[in-house]
């Protein structure tokens, strides 16, 4: 494959993982990084890109999308400026055997598109009784392991998983939430769910889930990362850990920044999502982790067709689509926060990478020319005909949000150009 | 947000909970429900206001009494009333609920009357009418999960305004298992619209809603202390399957810490009223000389109820 | 727009009893129509020495008019404090109009039993009739125009009196 010299003009570039800020012009060769601010030693560009007004900062590295149908969702990640992805192993079937895995590099390496990183199963069938092949899955392109949102009851066995992965160096990722306490449960433990009559998830669910995984990493020394937080007193556990030494991160997914339990309004499905909004207190704690930098930020895409949502709040299928919500969403959180942009970007570029442990989510020189290139000001509306993915689901769904890509490249080559 | 139960003019479209509704709203239900009453008392008692409506009961969950009591409502305002058992029939078929009701539509009915065991299902039917532009079908809410059973909350206030007049100064006690009710929803929604000086909710921990005081409630734990001095006190039916263990150890035991004896009804206001909304577990939440005592008006409560239905479809259908 | 001087409903009420009192007997009872009706039928009632209670009757379930103005916000219980079998009654409304409000309270009347005549007493008969209905006692035929409303109420000292109000 060849790739042309490129030349991006007078875009304002944030670059997170190198503190700049700036009005510098970006050099690009053979899919990566030449150079930053000025062209390097005898570059003659071949095709020059105009994007003055635009921002250009790090392709976005989401933590968490699920694919359901893969060239539509990569092409609403590219459209959303995501450039690399993990994506969590409850595809059916799931990513429990390294044959899948194959299957699924082989086919987003053909589209071309986002970058994909499949997570693998921790145990077969993610039925948590027998633990996966994770060394297969490992060679097969497993960058980590969870079980995405079925849990593993036995906490022996969750013990057993943590220290074969630790053997091999391979992160562990949980969506913390205990199975029986969560038991049935559709919304937060709280005010609206008493009103509404829906069954309560409550607070515990997450924090006993979380006291749990961080003892058994603490005593495996596995690399652990929780996934989707939605609590207060969640974030308080995973601080005292990080202070205490321990070497755990964690994310939030988007929606849980900007909404909580009352945005359920008369039983929206939209709203309807896993681990569930909870109060208004909970959304604030979980706004200041993100803005300290303990947690990082995911999409959890989760595309689910209309059939899954037009049914009784209980019965529907939780998630909401979010690549394509993820950009604006989070400049919307720091319009709101008033954090600087620096900020705010490292939370879908660098800090994903890091966790991730990916070559992305930085613009240094000889990177990957993984780029994003944005107009902030510029209005849509989130509209089901406007949005690429399958999935039209979402609470905003209506609303008018701020902040549009104009073109997304992936190793130097542009992919998404509107 | 758009309040889905009122038309453009705030008028009264679907009654689906009665949460948000203005307490003129109330009253005007419970006014006409007196109204009906008398209409019940006569040789024909029926009313044509609804001739040639079709009224369908879509009961997505069995239960013929509530079933019946809105039957006869709608049948003594001269509406078309068609049942549908939906228990057995299209969801076996992979029928979604918003499927059923397309084809209800289709069949031009005018009403609809959900009972559905998920919190929420005639919200989401009711949004659904309103996305396909049918403004002239109304739903009536019979019932949903946990969440709402409006008809009875009314009926349990007509109840309640009968014997007692005025809510001003009435404490009223709630009894049982509120977790699970949408009766006690219902009824502590309407009794905080229409302004009773105090609510107690009375159970134990396991059958209380979290922040339930959230909604103007006294949580009491003990019998006692919850029926001292009360004007009203509403019975909620425990299930048998909440008996299992998991919530309470047994009936028996349930009984001695929360069940209504003559003994316990001393400790009331002499002239209180005792409320139940059927079927009644006699020995298990209430002791039948309670029961069958001069304090209960429980037989009282299924009259009006029939009255406050046909006050509620007449409403919704000229809406 | 017709100005008309407005006659004292109270004389007038006397001048319907005095119609009515050769045609009565020993068990003809009086039904009024709310609210103006029954305001009527009380005077009557009075005024003819009757010893039987009225009738009260609201014929908002009854109304013909339901579909496009919905039921009334203010509907009053009906009360037929007697037998309607066999029985003359006289139905008693304030202003004879359109007659729907008559032929809805008939209707009504019928769900009480079968009685053995109903004559039709009113204060005013404007006419413009879009039913086959006529008054057998009135002591009042006016002319309007269908823009004005003719308006009877009670004043502070509960006498009756007649307005008529223009509607847009």
């Amino acid at each position: 494959m060849s790739y042309p010299l490129l030349h991006l003009r007078n875009a304002r570039l944030i670059d997170p993982s190198q503190g700049i800020d700036g009005r510098l012009d970006l050099f690009l060769a053979d899919g990566r990084v030449a150079g930053v601010g000025q062209a390097p030693a005898g570059f003659t560009a071949q095709r020059r890109i105009e994007a003055s007004g635009l921002i250009a900062c790090p392709g976005l590295v989401d933590l968490s999308a699920r694919l359901g149908g893969i060239e539509a969702e990569l092409q609403a990640a590219v459209a959303g400026g995501v450039t690399s992805l993990a994506c969590p192993p409850d595809s059916k079937p799931p990513l429990d055997e390294p044959g899948l895995v194959e299957r699924l590099v082989r086919r987003s390496d053909m589209l071309g598109l986002a970058r994909v990183y499949p997570i693998g199963a921790l145990t077969q069938e993610l039925a948590g009784r027998r633990l996966a092949e994770m060394n297969g899955l490992a060679r097969a392109g497993c960058i980590a392991f969870s079980q995405a949102k079925c849990p593993i009851i036995d906490t022996q066995l969750l013990l057993r998983a943590m220290q074969y992965a630790a053997t091999f160096g391979y992160a562990v990722r949980l969506r913390p939430q205990e199975h029986f306490l969560a038991r049935e449960g559709v919304a937060h433990d709280g005010e609206v769910a008493s009103r509404l009559g829906l069954t309560g998830i409550p607070v515990s669910a997450e924090t006993v889930a979380i006291s749990t995984a961080l003892q058994l990493a603490g005593e495996t020394g596995v690399r652990l990362h929780l996934s989707r937080l939605s609590s207060a007193a969640g974030v308080k556990l995973i601080r005292a850990a990080r202070r205490a030494g321990v070497p755990v991160s964690c994310d939030v997914a988007i929606h849980h920044l900007h909404l909580s339990e009352v945005d359920i309004g008369y039983f929206d499905s939209n709203a309807r999502l896993d681990p569930p909004l909870r109060s208004q207190n909970d959304r604030e704690a979980l706004r200041t982790a993100v803005g300290d930098g303990l947690a990082a930020i995911c999409s959890d895409h989760t595309p689910v067709d209309a059939d899954g949502k037009q049914l009784p709040f209980a019965e529907a299928t939780p998630g909401a689509t979010g690549l394509e919500l993820l950009l604006p969403l989070t400049l919307l959180w720091s319009e709101q926060t008033k954090l600087p942009l620096t900020v705010a970007l490292a939370r879908i570029t660098s800090d994903p990478a890091t966790i991730l442990g990916i070559d992305a989510g930085s613009l240094a020189v000889g990177c990957p020319a993984d780029i994003c290139l944005f107009d902030p000001d510029q209005l849509w509306q989130v509209t089901p005909g406007g949005l690429r993915s399958q999935g039209k689901n979402t609470p905003f769904l209506g609303r008018e949000i701020k902040g549009r890509v104009r073109m997304t490249l992936i190793g130097g080559r542009i992919v998404y150009e509107a | 947000m758009r309040n889905p139960q009122l038309n453009a003019n705030g008028e009264l479209t679907h009654l689906l909970s009665i949460e948000g509704l203005p307490r003129e709203v109330i009253t005007h239900i419970l006014d006409t429900a007196s109204s009906f009453l008398k209409v019940s008392h006569r040789d024909v008692k029926k009313v044509p206001l609804l001739r040639g409506k079709s009224v369908f009961n879509v009961f997505f969950e069995n239960s013929t009494r509530t079933r019946t009591t809105f039957e006869i409502a709608a049948k003594r305002l001269s509406a078309d009333v068609i049942n549908l058992d939906v228990t057995r029939s299209s969801t076996a078929k992979g029928e979604t609920l918003l499927d059923t009701v397309d084809n209800l539509v289709a069949m031009h009915a005018d009403m609809f009357v959900v009972r559905h065991a998920a919190s929420g299902a005639p919200h989401l039917i009711a949004d659904h009418l309103h996305r396909l532009g049918r403004r002239d079908v109304h739903v009536v809410n019979a019932g949903d999960g946990r969440h709402a059973h409006p008809t009875q909350g009314l009926l349990d206030m007509y109840t309640i305004r009968h014997y007692k007049k005025d809510f001003n100064d009435l404490v009223v006690a709630v009894v049982g298992d509120i977790l699970h009710s949408r009766v006690a929803r219902s009824d502590l929604h309407a009794l905080t619209t229409l302004g009773a000086a105090e609510l107690r909710a009375v159970g134990p921990q396991t059958l209380l809603p979290t922040a339930i005081e959230k909604m103007g409630v006294r949580v009491c734990h003990d019998l006692r202390a919850g029926l001292r001095d009360c004007d009203v006190i509403i019975m909620l039916r425990l299930q048998n399957e909440r008996m299992n263990g998991a919530l309470l150890p047994s009936a028996r035991e349930y009984f001695s810490c929360y069940g209504l004896t003559p003994a316990m009804l001393a400790l009331a206001k002499p002239d209180a009223i005792v409320m139940h909304p059927g079927p009644m577990n006699r020995g298990v939440e209430i002791d039948s000389d309670v029961a069958d005592g001069p304090q209960a008006v429980i037989l009282p409560q299924v009259t009006f109820g029939i009255a406050v239905r046909m006050a509620v479809m007449g409403i919704l259908a000229g809406n | 727009m017709p100005t008309i001087d407005l006659p004292d409903a109270e004389a007038q009420c006397s001048e319907l009893a005095e119609l009515i009192r050769p045609h009565l007997r020993s068990d003809t009872v009086l039904v009024g129509i709310h609210s103006g009706g029954v305001w009527v039928a009380r005077r009557l009632c009075e005024r003819l020495a009757l010893n039987k209670e009225i009738g009260l009757i609201d014929v908002s379930f009854y109304r013909d008019d339901y579909s496009e103005r919905g039921l009334h916000p203010r509907v009053k219980p009906s009360s037929i404090p007697f037998d309607v079998e066999g029985r003359p009654l006289i139905l008693v409304d304030d202003v004879l109009y359109t007659g729907r409000t008559t032929r809805a309270a008939i209707n009504e009347l019928f769900d009480y039993g079968r009685p053995a005549s109903i004559q039709l007493a009113v204060l005013a008969d404007r006419g413009r009739r879009q039913l086959p209905i006529c008054a057998d006692y009135c002591p009042w035929r006016v002319a309007l125009d269908p823009s004005q409303e003719l308006i009877l109420s009670t004043n502070d000292d509960g006498r009756l009196q007649w307005s008529v109000a223009e509607n847009a």
